[in-house]
């Protein structure tokens, strides 16, 4: 298993737009993955589990992936973050 | 428009006629059957199943998201036609989820696995995530949890093979409490005659797209849902703002007689459209257009526009926290200056208030007094830029204008016009193009900028009156309170000296003074207006060729002595009565209530 902290850095934070691109991004890959915050963890690849996040700029997520193409997933989905989902 | 008659033949009404009075918001008569449409709420109970059913479920819940796909596939179709991409983009969450395979397969397991019907399954696994949205403190997760509710009850209805609320069996009036944007796109698809709620105001979406889609709409009529049942025949006076329940042959009678009028009228205004809003002693007025959406251009043009005097760039904000980038808008901006052209086009930058953009879970106790217009942009210099930048960039054929909402004091107006230069200068360095003589205005719907009219004036090129904010806040009333919205007056002599007063100042300056609110489209206001020297008029489509007949048809130095008279009245119940006769006399074909 991998495990990657991550933080909101685009201005609306975890909205609908990159919740979508999260959920399409991680249903490239195989593996297993679930994203937790504040001790609650929602499945990744699930649009609707990703909208109840509810998480704004700031907030701390730990990302876990899990299965064979587990470290490709985790750089992808880390870079998404990182780069503030193209967003402002 | 159905005239359809109540079948007295077969069973005698002998209820009695009941008038109902409201806010007119889409011009048009109806009458028809009333289909009272109450948001429906799917009954759900739990029933066991056997091993053997759990296939069967199953296949019940695929064809009923299957189906529950194409039913919002089709409205977001028909909202992307009729309202734009953006406003459709409230429909493509809601499909979205209905291919959420984590949840779809999770609802599969827990039918295999519990051995429960498949729509207490998906009602009870979906409302788990809708508490998590209501249990966040924050509108927009709240927002989200409608959507989500929506989806939900969408999958339980088609499971349960239950009718879509919106098909309607033949013509109907809709009578609602209460119509959201997405309620009014769903029926206008089916047979709908007309509309008429207890809540609402003229400017709400509703009323909008019922305009749009020339559908007749009543609003504001407080207890039509609780005096009428679904099959009661009913009436719509969406001139008038009226609703007739149980109409009586006189009533009926009228009302066709008011249809066929309208119609006469409405067919003397074909080819007004190629001539100029002259008045017969060569007096020009400029006549726009009011509108919204790019798509509106060719019909405001087909109308006889002479540009548009108003363009609402409200819908680039989708929702708190999204609005169109920069670019996004540019690409909007240019096509409606393409489209427009060589007319002007005045676009009014983001007048929203502080509901739109307003940090999580603020409440203002007072929104009309509240963050709006113009105080938003101001406090929020990351959006004004992007559409400042994304207007300037538009403007290369120099047919474009940028007008201020809401303004209430001088330095406001020297600040916007600040951020208009630097945003210019931003563009210069990278050696964008743009007009660098891109005409500046204001709107005037506020009373300090009324009386600072003269002031304002020196800072613009143009005035720009907002009637519906400026009565408002000057009457202090709010229109969409039925309590006090016949309050609500274009007429009190307040209005016409405040009017009186900004043109003047406006023209001291040499500046134009124009006016965007629904009193310069109507009828009874025209002369008047012309007569107070307004330079401009810009109005909804629909009725822009009777304001242009009515211009046409009074003489300039007549419409002066006409407006002399009336600022020396001192009731509005005078003016409307002098008005009207004068209407009556000179253009006896239009049709007044």
């Amino acid at each position: 298993m991998v495990e990657r902290t991550v933080t909101i850095k685009n201005r609306a934070g975890l909205h609908t737009r990159p919740a979508a691109t999260i959920v399409k991004t991680a249903a490239r890959f195989a593996s297993d993955f679930f994203i937790e915050k504040d001790g609650m963890q929602i499945n990744g690849k699930s649009i609707i589990g990703v909208m109840t996040l509810a998480a704004e700029q700031g907030s701390a997520l730990i990302l876990r992936f899990e299965g064979a193409d587990e470290e490709q997933a985790a750089a992808a989905l880390t870079e998404l973050f990182e780069r503030g989902f193209d967003e402002q | 428009m159905n005239n359809k008659m109540p079948e007295t033949d077969t069973e005698k009404k002998t209820a009695q006629e009941v008038v109902l009075r409201g806010i007119a918001a889409a011009p048009g008569i109806a009458m028809g059957p009333a289909y009272l449409y109450r948001k429906q709420i799917p009954r759900v109970e739990v029933k066991s199943i056997s091993t053997s059913d759990v296939e069967a479920e199953k296949q019940r819940l695929h064809n009923a998201t299957a189906r529950a796909e194409k039913e919002l596939k089709k409205i977001l179709a028909f909202a992307e036609e009729k309202l734009g991409s953006q406003q459709a983009k409230i429909f493509e969450a809601q499909v979205m989820i209905l291919n959420d395979a984590i949840l779809m397969g999770e609802i599969e397991r827990r039918i295999e696995t519990e051995l429960k019907n498949a729509e207490h399954i998906v009602a009870d696994e979906i409302s788990k995530y809708k508490r998590l949205m209501l249990a966040a403190n924050d509108e927009y997760m709240h927002e989200r949890a409608h959507d989500v509710d929506d989806v939900m009850n969408r999958i339980i209805r088609n499971i349960q093979d239950q009718k879509l609320f919106s098909r309607l069996e033949g013509e109907s009036i809709i009578v609602s409490e209460i119509l959201v944007a997405a309620d009014t796109v769903i029926f206008s698809r089916n047979q709908v005659l007309g509309y008429a709620t207890d809540f609402g105001g003229v400017t709400s979406h509703a009323a909008l797209i019922s305009r749009s889609l020339k559908i007749p709409a009543v609003v504001g009529l407080r207890s039509a849902t609780k005096q009428i049942r679904t099959g009661d025949f009913i009436a719509i006076d969406g001139y008038a703002g009226t609703l007739v329940i149980n109409p009586s042959e006189e009533t009926i009678d009228a009302l066709k007689r008011k249809t066929r009028k309208f119609r006469e009228f409405e067919e003397q205004l074909v080819g007004i459209a190629g001539l100029a809003a002259d008045t017969p002693d060569h007096r020009h007025i400029e006549l726009s257009a009011n509108i919204e959406f790019v798509d509106e251009i060719e019909f405001a043009r087909l109308q006889g526009a002479a540009g548009i005097g108003l363009f609402r760039t409200e819908s680039m904000l989708l929702d708190r926290i999204t609005y169109l980038a920069e670019d996004e808008q540019y690409e909007i901006y240019k096509k409606v200056a393409d489209g427009v052209f060589p007319h002007p086009v005045i676009f009014r930058t983001f007048d929203v208030g502080g509901d739109k953009l307003a940090p999580d879970s603020y409440h203002e106790a007072n929104p009309f007094l509240g963050w709006r217009g113009i105080r938003v942009l101001l406090d929020r210099p990351d959006i004004f830029m992007a559409q400042l930048r994304a207007l300037l960039r538009a403007s290369t054929r120099k047919n474009v204008r940028i007008m201020f909402p809401m303004v209430t004091k001088v330095r406001e107006v020297r600040q916007a016009k600040a951020f208009v230069k630097q945003a210019a200068e931003e563009l210069q360095a990278k050696g964008i193009a743009y007009d660098p003589k891109i005409k500046i205005g204001v709107m005037i719907e506020v009373p300090s900028a009324a009386i600072l009219a003269g002031e304002m004036a020196a800072e613009v090129d143009f005035l720009s009156i907002g009637s519906n904010d400026l009565i408002q806040y000057l009457l202090a009333v709010d229109r969409d309170n039925s309590l006090v919205a016949p309050l609500y007056s274009p007429f009190n002599p307040a209005v016409i000296r405040t009017i009186k007063g900004v043109i003047d100042a406006g023209h001291k300056k040499n500046v134009w003074v124009g006016m965007c609110g629904e009193m310069a489209g109507d009828p009874l206001a025209t002369v008047l207006l012309v007569g107070l020297g307004l330079d401009e008029f810009s109005v909804l489509p629909t009725v822009l060729p009777e304001i242009k007949k009515i211009i046409r048809s009074v003489k300039y130095k007549e419409a002066r002595r006409i407006a002399d008279k009336m600022l020396a009245l001192s009731t509005e119940e005078e003016i409307k009565e002098y008005l009207s006769s004068v209407v009556k006399t000179k253009l006896p074909e239009i049709p007044l209530e």
